[in-house]
């Protein structure tokens, strides 16, 4: 479960998060949408300690994430994170990508971490480019080995920030075929997202983020078929 | 004006004059390997929160990038007798064309770090690796890529760069050939043939860092 309890968080003068809560269940999907700059990424950079905070707690399965003593490495392994940029380490080939932090950071042999890579890399349809590097691949199919590389630690929870908006449109619904099958298999995920029709169909719960502060939150026919908020009204028939 | 060349005392001189390039490639090797790790710290030293530490690390890069590679051997060789410190010749030049290279390679580094994206560092640090294992695993292959060019130059440049080492008594390959210069006084056939040495050394330095290289740019190759 990931708790948020009255989350703050400025950049100097700019008060990005203005006192969020939030809750996530085991085995939800929520998707954070909002325009560009109400805080989204921070949001999931909160979760996962890319950022500091500056008031509220943030608590993973029970450990406060901001906390003095607590080793964040070993948290961040339950929380994958995948970003716009699908950050692909150049200088190994697939196999090697998803390989390196089970080997090093969960300390399995080089033989085993490979092998937990193939079942990843397989996992995500890339079976067939194992030896690849991420330069002979497409931005879908490096988005694809990004998941892949984060479901190889065995995350409890996947975060993601806009995972498809760097992508080409034809290779956007590729990305998203994978990620409505990690919903399906019961993976509890917070994704931000401009994917509509995605949020519709895969959210247990859509939020609605406007300027540092939830706005609407809710199942996603309530809040996509019947917003209150007249800003997420505006939001919603802008974006289609 | 006549000049004979006379060939005969550069053939006999020759097994002392290659003994000689082994100093000259011994003495590039070290400062080029010392240069490289002490760059290193020292472009962390001027990335640093620290003051002082930035102070020196950019005091040292200042200084062996703006003062001329011949005084800096003096200062080793010479200078450093001023607080009763005396280097032979080997360890003077050693240590002031490591200084040197460290100097070089600090700013170096300095561009390969630029080129790397820093998203490498985040997608590694959300993996859960620590920042010792990202540098490691992550960042430092690809700056080591960025910056092989760079640093192939500089392993060259300190090759031809020793030979200063003569005007501080140290009998590497220059010194060698001036010795024998001025027991026989065939000026030109003795400097050609050297020339002509330090050449190959330089070459074959070259064919070393092509050799070294070949993994680290595995994917490169592999685009094609
Ligand atoms: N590291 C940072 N330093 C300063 N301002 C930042 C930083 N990161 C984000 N911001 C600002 O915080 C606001 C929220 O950004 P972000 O969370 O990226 O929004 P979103 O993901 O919803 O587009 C923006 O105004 C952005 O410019
Ligand atoms: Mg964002």
């Amino acid at each position: 479960m990931i708790v948020l309890e009255n989350l703050h968080k400025s950049f100097g003068p700019l008060e990005v998060l203005k006192g969020i809560n939030l809750t996530v269940d085991k085995g939800e999907v929520v998707s954070l949408i909002g325009a560009s700059g109400s805080g989204k990424s921070t949001l999931l950079y909160c979760i996962n300690a890319l950022e500091t905070i500056d008031g509220g707690k943030v608590t993973v399965d029970g450990v406060d994430v901001h906390a003095k003593g607590t080793d964040i490495n070993k948290l961040r392994q339950k929380l994958g994170t995948v970003f716009q940029q699908w950050n692909s380490f150049p200088h190994l080939t697939a196999l090697e990508n998803v390989a390196l932090a089970p080997r090093v950071v969960s300390k399995f042999s080089r033989k085993d971490a490979q092998e937990i890579a193939a079942k990843q890399l397989t996992h995500v349809g890339l079976g067939d480019k194992l030896n690849h590097y991420p330069s002979q691949l497409s931005g879908g199919q490096q988005q694809r080995l990004a998941i892949a590389r984060a479901l190889a630690m065995e995350p409890t929870y996947m975060l993601f920030d806009e995972a498809t908006s760097a992508l080409d449109p034809e290779l956007v619904g590729e990305v998203l075929d994978i990620m409505r099958m990690l919903a399906s298999e019961g993976m509890t995920m917070i994704v931000v997202t401009h994917e509509m029709s995605f949020a519709r169909d895969v959210s247990d719960r859509v939020a609605f983020f406007k300027k540092g502060v939830l706005a609407e939150i809710g199942a996603p026919e309530d809040v996509m078929n019947n917003p209150q908020d007249p800003d997420l009204q505006r939001f919603l028939s802008t974006i289609g | 004006m006549d000049y004979q060349f006379h060939w005969r005392p550069v053939i006999q001189a020759l097994p002392d004059l290659l003994k000689a390039s082994l100093v000259t490639l011994q003495v590039s090797l070290i400062a080029m390997a010392l240069g490289l790790m002490i760059g290193l710290v020292l472009y962390f030293f001027r990335a640093s929160q620290l003051r002082v530490l930035r102070g020196f690390g950019s005091t040292w890069v200042e200084i062996a990038r703006n003062t001329p590679s011949l005084f800096q051997i003096f200062v080793f060789y010479w200078g450093l007798g001023e607080f009763g410190i005396f280097l032979s010749s080997y360890t003077a030049v050693v240590a002031a064309l490591t200084f040197n290279c460290a100097g070089y390679m600090a700013e170096t580094y300095r561009g390969g770090f630029n080129a790397v994206n820093p998203g490498q560092d985040k997608a590694a640090r959300t993996l859960g690796m620590t920042r010792f294992q990202s540098m490691r695993y992550v960042v430092l292959p690809q700056v080591l890529r960025a910056i092989y060019g760079p640093m192939t130059n500089q392993f060259t440049w300190v090759i031809l760069a020793s030979s200063l080492g003569m005007l501080a008594g140290l009998r590497e390959l220059s010194g060698e050939t001036q010795y024998f210069n001025s027991r026989t006084f065939r000026t030109f056939e003795f400097f050609a043939a050297t020339a002509v040495i330090y050449y190959l050394i330089a070459k074959m330095a070259l064919l070393l860092m092509a050799l070294l290289g070949r993994p680290l740019f595995k994917a490169e190759r592999a685009k094609s």
